[in-house]
């Protein structure tokens, strides 16, 4: 009897989530006897090419992680799609957009001109990369940049979503342990191997009704480490990101940056934030308000950090520009 | 010419191409190693809160991330003109050397090493971690699943997560240790301390008593000359949490010994549009283009390199193999590529039996880890060693911390143009006129950039795009006369 | 911009703002028919995801109006909504949507020549603003899903 066939593939990404993978630890050995692994660029020598050979729909499982930032992201993408019965967007990057997807509050001209002109480390006058580029030899290629970062759902229809930054190995053995003794899959579409809570539902620390007239930013105060971390001030996540974790930044006394993406049935998690954040605030004066408001250095970069991709706005409006075609929603 | 592109190279972290021209008779015309990948760091953590960077960076890599978290959080204590208690110090120095441990491991077994255990000729699907396992043994396999699971639990024992720890902050770490955390990561440096040599065993075993092996690292084919980066401490051992850095030319003479913030005065990169990732170099021995030796300004930083830089190792065992090891190749400095190999399993040892130290250092409990920034913070280099190479950031801020400038020069940024010139030379001795070019040979081409252990998220945090058309006019020397260029 | 004109979207609370609007209505007091209203029983039942949802959906510009602080039918509303608002703009401002296409204001049910100069005064701040840029998200997934469908 064959195998059912596995495969894993990153786009923009930073290789995380394959070490995730990696941590499931033994059960590493289970997975690779149960499945035919054919492609994972990262740990075996498949090419592009035996990808493309393979008949459509001939890849079971694929758990494709990274963000869709180049022309070459998006082609793998639609090739895996083609290839594969079950397209999984593994970790936030493939979810959410992630850190890559901070991009999107910037330009790309803004980022060339970042790296090429005034990086002070770079010579002055070098050449900008190039898609093609002809050598004595013949052409070289290399992807271009797409105008934004996109999530792997933007760019193909889905099956399923892992989250996290990356999914923490246990529930990673979770899921695949579902696959490998065949058991049913919840309808496509569903968030796999998180929890249907906030991060808030799996911290320890107590928790009293908060009345925030003050923020601190995580360096300025030694969080005490049983009490909440927003009832002290420090700006935490928790309320606008998926269970799923273990809460394990805030055991570590660190504040939750929300790297499992928005909770169930939130489709936009730095508004969630917007509006948790607004609820506890502790004034009725405007201008107290907005001085309590301006001790949060980068609400943006804070409350969309692995989502600014998958919110409701995308990516940075140029206002003043021509119109593109309409949002997708 | 005729076109054979490796597409995508693999057995190591990120994206990369190789591209082989033929000429008619079937014999090298050129060789290019391109980096299709990169992502923005530098750009997108402008806005930012600094101390935020300490946690953003390290999805640079997600092999690497505690290099990152270090390197960050140095950036941050420099930035805001705070020095962390030494006890903080040193628990970011466990939690770093663990992080080596572990991540040296995962090369040589999964990355680099199938080469070597299955061989270079061996079949696509079995030269790979699963290939590795099913050759030595389950009990082997075992070995190295539960090596990895100790690594990553120290530190996430300490930093919150193993995959993007969070805990390291401008002036300490955000959680002191517990005795029973003590006392569990105690018995696992006592594991990587075994595993170190059991390691060395298999180096041994598999690698130096190969002949056929010691032939292929001893030739021509995978042998430049180049300069060596490294940190060392006051006594000029390897260190990777903090010291100078240290560069000896090829003839192992010292060239430079500098401290991170100065750099810029050391460093410099350049550009070629065929690839998106920059190049660095000696500024001031200069750009000859890709070529080796003491007139070119092209260095390594590799771990071959930290100990070709370093006049030795600050632990024994490590210190034992360092002088088997040059013994063994001739003499200081090694040039060999494939020596890298045997180099990172020597900084296993270091790594496990400083880890071992540290763990028992009592001060490792000390519940003083927090220095509070008081200065208005303005700019800052923090520097370690990654296991790739030498890693710098460099921020600059306003006056709230908000990151106003970023610069990174990272791991195996350092080693472009030497990777790219060990590709192309593999090829060259490899690609014989009328030859038929076999996967085995595309594989052995492979093998020159694995020794390095490439990590290329790492290296390609920037970005580029679209570009415009470009016409430089260089001189003799490389030096760029005038540059036109049309939007 | 020249032919443009704003599609506004208004999310006026019940007892308040709906109220003012619904009386400018029977006033026959011209209010622009740029701003759909849409009533909710407090102004901070709006939360930020019903606003950037409104932009998503095609508004070029969002209204909240409630009832004057310390007048809130549910006591405390109003003030979150201010908060809200106040917040939700800087975020605007970081996706570099003009924060002028958020407007908080308070209306109470007698203010009907409030509601009907507001609304007119919107319209036009908008115009001059300009169509919300949009993106070419939707593009590539329709493209892709044509694609992968043949």
């Amino acid at each position: 009897m064959t195998k059912p066939k596995l495969a894993l593939y990153w786009a923009a990404s930073c290789g995380g989530c394959e070490v995730a993978v990696l941590d499931v630890e033994e059960k590493i050995l289970d997975i690779a006897a149960h499945f035919d692994l054919v492609f994972w660029p990262c740990a075996m020598d498949f090419k592009y090419k035996d990808v493309e050979e393979r008949p459509d729909g001939d890849i079971d499982l694929c758990l494709f992680n990274g963000a869709i930032r180049t022309t070459e992201n998006a082609a793998m993408a639609r090739l895996l799609r083609r290839k594969s019965k079950v397209l999984v967007a593994f970790g936030s990057c493939a979810a959410d957009g992630c850190i890559p997807g901070l991009a999107n509050l910037t330009t790309n001209e803004e980022i060339f001109r970042c790296v090429y002109e005034s990086s002070p480390s770079t010579m002055e006058g070098g050449a900008w990369p190039q898609r093609r580029v002809s050598v004595p030899e013949g052409e070289l290629e290399i992807p271009e940049f797409l105008p934004e970062v996109r999530t792997l759902r933007q760019t193909v229809p889905v099956d399923y979503v892992i989250p996290g930054c990356p999914p923490q190995a246990h529930q990673i053995v979770a899921v695949m342990t579902l696959v490998m003794e065949g058991k049913p899959l919840p309808a496509t579409g569903a968030v796999l191997g998180a929890g249907e809570k906030t991060c808030c539902d799996e911290c320890t620390r107590q928790r009293s009704e908060k009345r925030i007239k003050h923020f601190y930013r995580p360096w300025e105060v030694e969080a005490k480490p049983e009490e909440c971390l927003l009832d002290q001030g420090i700006v935490c996540l928790g309320p606008a990101t998926r269970s799923g974790c273990g809460a394990l930044c805030v055991k570590a006394n660190m504040p939750c940056r929300g790297c499992y993406g928005p909770p169930p049935n939130v489709a936009d998690q730095g508004a969630r934030m917007v509006s948790a954040l607004a609820s506890v605030i502790d004034s009725q004066d405007p201008a107290e308000i907005q001085w309590i408001l301006d001790m949060i250095p980068d609400p943006t970069g804070t409350f969309y950090r692995f989502s600014v991709p998958s919110s409701m706005l995308h990516s940075r409006r140029m206002e003043g520009e021509e119109q593109h075609a309409e949002d997708h929603h | 010419m005729r076109k054979i592109t490796i597409d995508p190279i693999t057995r190591l972290e990120g994206h990369g191409k190789i591209t082989i021209f033929l000429q008619e008779d079937g014999s090298l015309g050129n060789c290019y190693f391109q980096v299709p990948e990169l992502r923005g760091f530098e750009r997108f953590c402008v806005g930012r809160p600094v101390e935020e960077l300490i946690r953003i960076t390290p999805r640079i890599c997600g092999v690497c991330p505690e290099a990152h978290h270090m390197a960050s959080a140095k950036a941050c204590d420099a930035v805001y003109q705070v020095d962390p208690p030494r006890a903080a110090k040193k628990l970011r120095e466990l939690l770093y050397t663990a992080f080596f441990v572990g991540d040296h491991t995962l090369h040589f077994y999964a990355l680099g090493g199938p080469d070597f255990v299955m061989g270079p000729d061996a079949a696509p699907a079995e030269r790979n971690i699963l290939g590795v396992i099913r050759k030595m043994g389950l009990d082997a396999g075992r070995k190295v699943i539960e090596l990895r699971k100790r690594a990553q639990r120290t530190v996430a024992l300490i930093g919150g997560k193993a995959i993007h720890p969070v805990t390291a902050l401008p002036g300490g770490m955000a959680k002191p240790l517990t005795v029973a955390e003590r006392d569990e990561i105690v018995n696992h440096t006592d594991y990587f301390v075994e595993f170190a040599k059991f390691t060395l065993g298999v180096l041994d075993a598999v690698v130096l008593k190969n002949p056929a092996y010691m032939d292929l690292i001893r030739s021509d084919t995978y042998t430049h000359r180049f300069y060596s980066m490294g940190t060392v401490d006051a006594q000029n051992r390897v260190n990777f949490y903090d010291g100078m850095v240290r560069v000896v030319d090829p003839e192992g003479q010292e060239y430079v010994k500098f401290a991170p913030q100065d750099y810029l005065e050391v460093l410099s990169e350049r550009t070629e549009p065929w690839t998106y990732l920059k190049f660095p170099f000696l500024k001031k021995v200069g750009w000859k283009g890709f070529v080796d030796g003491k007139n070119s300004g092209i260095y390594r930083a590799t771990p071959l390199s930290r100990l070709n830089a370093a006049d030795g190792m600050a632990t024994p065992l490590a210190q034992a193999e360092y002088e088997r090891m040059y013994a063994t190749l001739g003499g200081k400095p090694v040039h060999h590529t494939l020596a890298m190999h045997w180099a990172r399993v020597i900084e296993i040892v270091y790594a496990a039996e400083r880890a071992a130290e540290l763990a028992r250092d009592e001060e490792i409990l000390s519940t003083h880890i927090r220095t509070s920034p008081t200065a208005a913070p303005r700019e800052g280099v923090g520097c370690v060693e990654a296991p790739r190479g030498t890693l710098y950031h460099h921020y600059i801020t306003d006056e709230r911390g908000i990151v106003k400038a970023v610069n990174l020069i990272v791991g195996t940024t350092n080693n472009h143009a030497s990777i790219c010139m060990s590709i192309r030379k593999a090829a060259e001795g490899l690609i014989a006129r009328g030859s038929e070019i076999s996967d085995a040979v595309l594989n052995r081409i492979e093998m020159a950039f694995r020794a390095y252990d490439p990590c290329l998220a790492c290296a390609t945090h920037a970005a580029a795009g679209q570009a415009a058309l470009e016409v430089r006019i260089l001189d003799s020397e490389g030096h760029l006369i005038a540059a036109r260029r049309r939007a | 911009m020249e032919g443009f004109e704003p599609r506004l979207v208004g999310f006026l609370c019940n007892w308040c703002a709906y109220s003012g609007a619904d009386l400018a209505g029977v006033s026959r007091l011209k209010s622009a028919p740029n701003l759909r209203i849409v009533r909710s029983m407090c102004s901070g039942r709006v939360d930020a995801e019903l606003i950037l949802r409104a932009f998503q959906f095609g508004a070029d510009g969002v209204l909240v109006a409630g009832c004057h602080p310390g007048d809130c039918h549910y006591q405390e509303g109003n003030y979150k909504t201010l908060r809200r608002v106040l917040l939700l703009k800087r975020v605007l401002r970081d996706f570099g949507v003009d924060e002028r296409r958020l407007r908080l204001e308070w209306i109470s049910a007698g203010e009907a020549e409030k509601f009907a100069r507001i609304s007119q005064e919107f319209t036009e701040e908008v115009r001059s603003l300009g169509p919300l840029p949009r993106t070419s998200f939707g593009a590539g997934l329709q493209a892709a899903k044509e694609e992968l469908a043949v």
